[in-house]
């Protein structure tokens, strides 16, 4: 019993260790816009994480940035814009739009209209396709064209 | 109607050449959010606090290269001989001792050699991020007026000075006369 009860709290105690820094905002509106900040922005060191999982000195550095801008008074915008400026858009997860991101932003708006076409198109061949088909006997080619006509009823 | 069988061919020929020329690119390079920007303002302590204080007016007037470098950063090692190499040749280079121990930093030129006309103490690396730096070595190269002309992150070697640098150092060097 007891081992069960430590082995209990040794489990439980994993998730009090995950809080690492604790980070104190002298608004508390500051808290929740600060992390959806770190989860949007982009370790510039690390190639595909966020400020908020990375553990990188950097990572911890910019954190500390983004509270700092908090701080000031910045708008998300602003803080964004703010740190576009030192370490280009790759800092961004949800990149800008702009000449250099339309093509990341239309494509798959574009290859979805492809796809939709694409599949209009075929769906729409496949009746004429087989008007040119011809059943052996009589009865056959008669139920055929029925059902092309009616539909199964 | 022929010809519409060739469409994927065609398709994943393009889409090849789109991915075999993404090989070349390397994904941890940022683009140089700062190139053709002026040095960003700062104020800091100098590594030798004799020195004093030093501000961006300081880097101007002359062309130079402006260098991250830290005792912690073991690329910089690498690094050091060419730097010491560039400052006997006469390229006037700025140190920019970045979120390091100054002692160690002290140890560090004494025995590997000083090639920075000085260089600025960045403890906490506020001038790091108005630079947009990631890693230590980085290399900014500033004209007379101040403006970064071109930014290098990584070690410089004699390779990438005379691909990437000594061109444009030689044409700053002569606007500026």
């Amino acid at each position: 019993m007891r081992s069960f009860v430590f082995l209990v709290l040794l489990l439980v105690s994993g998730t009090v260790n995950a809080t690492s820094d604790l980070v104190v905002f002298s608004d508390p509106s500051y808290a929740a816009r600060y992390q959806t900040m770190i989860l949007e922005l982009r370790c510039p060191k690390c190639q595909n994480q966020n400020l908020a999982d990375s553990n990188s000195p950097i990572s911890q550095d910019l954190r500390a940035e983004v509270q700092r801008l908090l701080e000031l008074g910045m708008t998300n915008g602003e803080i964004e814009q703010h740190l576009t400026e030192r370490y280009s858009e790759f800092i961004l997860y949800r990149p800008q739009v702009n000449k250099s991101t339309y093509l990341l932003w239309l494509a798959p708006i574009v290859i979805l209209v492809i796809g939709m076409l694409t599949i209009l198109g075929l769906t729409r061949r496949s009746p004429t396709a087989s008007e040119g088909q011809k059943f052996d006997t009589q009865d056959d080619q008669q139920r055929l064209d029925d059902l092309l006509k009616n539909g199964n009823k | 109607m022929r010809l519409a069988l060739f469409l994927p061919v065609g398709l994943f020929v393009a889409l090849s050449i789109v991915l075999l020329l993404g090989l070349d690119s390397d994904p941890t390079e940022l683009p140089s959010a700062l190139v053709d920007e002026p040095f960003p303002a700062f104020r800091l302590e100098a590594l030798d606090p004799e020195q004093g204080f030093i501000d961006e007016q300081q880097l101007m007037g002359e062309v130079a290269l402006v260098n991250v470098w830290a005792t912690w950063c073991y690329a910089c090692r690498i690094e050091h001989a060419m730097l010491n190499q560039l400052a006997e040749n006469g390229v006037k280079i700025i140190g920019l001792n970045y979120k390091d121990n100054r002692a160690d930093a002290f140890d560090w030129l004494a025995s590997r050699g000083d090639p920075y006309a000085f260089s600025v103490f960045d403890l906490r690396g506020s001038l790091g991020i108005d630079l947009g730096v990631y890693g230590a070595p980085e290399t900014f190269l500033i004209d007379a007026q101040g403006i970064i002309r071109y930014r290098r992150v990584g070690v410089v070697d004699e390779r990438v000075w005379s691909n990437e640098f000594a061109d444009l150092y030689a044409k700053l060097k002569t606007e500026a006369q």
